[in-house]
């Protein structure tokens, strides 16, 4: 054993093999540019068997709209849109569901959707056996994510147009929108799953998400909260989301838009570089 | 299927090389520098027992894990430079079955074919090919899950041949089958061999070994501990035949001695824990010598020696503990 250790030791100081010892062939080892089967995969999986949770996605934000929105908004006076007109409750909160439920779509597909994959179906282990990298499965997980998200979305703000919710025609630029938020989320979501080892660590997440999707300007104005709580929330992910939708709904376009947009930029530039990081280190050791 | 034989257009280039090949994890060293050459065309075999470094091997020649140090190159190209390039040219079947359980049998052929970027009417035809080559048409539509275990494996194998490999990589690929399963998977594995299929399999089966192997290295705590042919194997490193004797538990030591004591009988001796095995190359005589020298066995068998021994002549252990 130890007489190995040695040579490996010796070897490994010469640099032995085909050239320089490094890891793997740049991108190419990384990205086959086959993203799109990962999604075909998805699809055939949704068609078979995922059905009703993709129903369920819809109907939830739907129902707190019209719980809270509609039903508790006849008593609540004096909410704004950014710009610092008076709207009503329904329309203050309605673009804070719609982020809300693009956020919890990406989350729930990049996390235990996920999770479950790499750990008991051992969907991934057998797609890296292919020609496919690492970063064409993030790439083709994220994707379907954001396929349902839009989905999602879209159904929702038919919703709120058939509700009078949406003050301007930039509502139809929410679309996008919610798009990016989910990639977002789901590419941070994948990266954070990829790290975690059971079940239990799962609970991290929803410790996380619940009092972002209650505090981040979703249900009342950032503005009644003292100075550095607002700091706080306003450096949260989900405010962001909830500002641009809410801007873009109720017409309220301003440059405080580009931090939005920018801010989503990075998270899936942070998230896409740990996830696909995570699994080569995972899969391809 | 179109396989291999009028691809092979240099024979003489192995489409495996490997020199000094080793894999270190942490403090572990897992594989410790072997060197082995397979030819297109040949059916080659790891042996050895679990943990021997058979299955980090395979993951190394399958290009997705990096080897620590020492030359590997697969299809004429570096593992490391090209991993995409020489997967695409793979077929492999795990240890442990990891087919879709979310797909029907014929839609994870469809979908594996997809992961390799082929068109999909070629998929389609190869899919119906292989369902029938893996004797699972009437399966087509039905749930992974309601497969037997063997028939999961015959569709893990072929899921493999979607795109048309020119190696095909088995870890185990009988292990936990019943002795039904088992044949019938060996006979589907040997009318690929005899296509001209280029098999790389791991087995702690002695039999499965000799059916299915040209050629295989007997592994052994990272390394290898010989080389050759089944019968070469056999031939260099054992008896042509094997006396097994049973005195029971308390007795086998004792017996052994005793044997060992005889003059002219067998090579060797091993004592194992449940039985004493002579070497001899007449195994009917040495039972007559045994039975001479007044010792009475409970029962005896006398069997042609098989490479089980010669990994017990090798290492001193038995292959499956």
């Amino acid at each position: 054993m130890s007489s190995t250790t040695a040579r490996v030791a010796a070897a490994r100081s010469r640099g032995e093999g085909s050239g320089p010892r490094r890891r793997g062939g740049g991108v190419r080892a990384l990205y086959a540019g086959n993203a799109r089967s990962v999604v075909v995969r998805g699809l055939v999986a949704t068609r078979s068997t995922n059905w009703i949770v993709v129903l369920t996605g819809v109907v939830e934000p739907v129902f707190y709209l019209l719980s809270l929105g509609v039903g508790l908004g006849g008593y609540v006076t004096g909410v704004t849109d950014p710009a610092g007109h008076p709207i009503s409750y329904a329309a203050f909160i309605a673009p804070a569901l719609l982020a809300v439920s693009a956020m919890n779509g990406a989350v729930y597909d990049s996390t235990w959707n996920v999770f479950f994959k790499m750990h008991f179906g051992k969907l991934y282990q057998g797609m890296l056996a292919t020609s496919l990298g690492p970063l064409d499965i993030a790439l083709g997980e994220i994707l379907l994510a954001l396929l349902r998200g839009g989905v999602y979305g879209t159904i929702f703000l038919v919703v709120m147009t058939a509700l009078g919710l949406n003050l301007s025609w930039t509502a139809v630029l929410a679309l996008p929108a919610l798009l990016l938020i989910a990639f977002g989320f789901a590419s941070i979501g994948m990266a954070i799953t990829s790290y975690l080892k059971t079940f239990q660590h799962m609970d991290w997440i929803q410790f996380v998400m619940l009092p972002m999707f209650l505090l981040s300007a979703t249900f009342y104005p950032l503005t009644v909260y003292s100075e550095p709580i607002q700091w706080f929330i306003q450096a949260m992910p989900l405010w962001h989301g909830v500002e641009l939708v809410r801007s873009l709904t109720t017409g309220a376009i301003g440059p405080m838009l580009l931090v939005h947009v920018a801010y989503y930029a990075v998270m899936v530039a942070i998230g896409m570089v740990f996830t696909t990081r995570r699994l080569r280190a995972l899969f391809l050791d | 299927m179109s396989h291999a034989l009028s691809r092979v257009n240099d024979v003489s280039e192995p489409v495996i090389h490997a020199a000094g090949l080793t894999k270190v994890y942490g403090d572990t060293v897992a594989v410790g520098g072997i060197d082995f050459d397979v030819p297109p065309g040949e059916s080659f075999g790891l042996l050895g027992p679990n943990g021997a470094g058979k299955s980090t091997t395979m993951r190394m020649v399958g290009a997705v894990s990096t080897r620590t140090a020492g030359e590997l190159s697969i299809l004429g190209l570096d593992p490391d430079q090209h991993g995409p390039e020489i997967r695409a040219q793979l077929g492999v079947v795990p240890q442990q079955d990891n087919l879709d359980m979310e797909l029907q049998a014929r839609e994870n052929l469809l979908v594996y074919g997809r992961y390799f970027g082929l068109p999909r009417r070629v998929i389609a035809q190869r899919a119906d090919e292989l369902l029938a080559f893996a004797q699972l048409e009437d399966k087509a539509k039905s749930k992974v899950d309601d497969l037997s275990g063997g028939m999961k494996r015959r569709l893990t194998i072929a899921r493999a041949l979607i795109n048309d490999p020119r190696i095909l990589l088995l870890d185990e690929p009988t292990t936990g089958l019943d002795p039904q399963a088992r044949h019938i998977l060996w006979d589907r594995l040997f009318r690929l061999k005899e296509q001209g299929t280029t098999l790389v399999l791991t087995t702690h089966y002695m039999d499965e070994a000799e059916q299915l192997c040209d050629r295989l290295v007997v592994v052994d705590k990272g390394r290898i501990m010989a080389e050759g042919s089944p019968s070469a194997l056999i031939r260099e490193h054992s008896t042509r035949e094997v006396l097994e004797v049973r005195f029971g538990s308390d007795r086998n030591a004792d017996a052994a001695k005793r044997i060992g004591a005889i003059a002219g009988l067998g090579e060797r001796i091993e004592e194992l824990p449940d039985r004493v095995l002579v070497y001899a190359d007449n195994g009917e005589h040495a039972l007559a010598a045994v039975i001479e020298s007044g010792l009475e066995p409970v029962t005896s068998l006398v069997r042609r020696s098989s490479l089980e021994d010669v990994f017990l002549r090798l290492t001193g252990r038995s292959l499956i503990e």
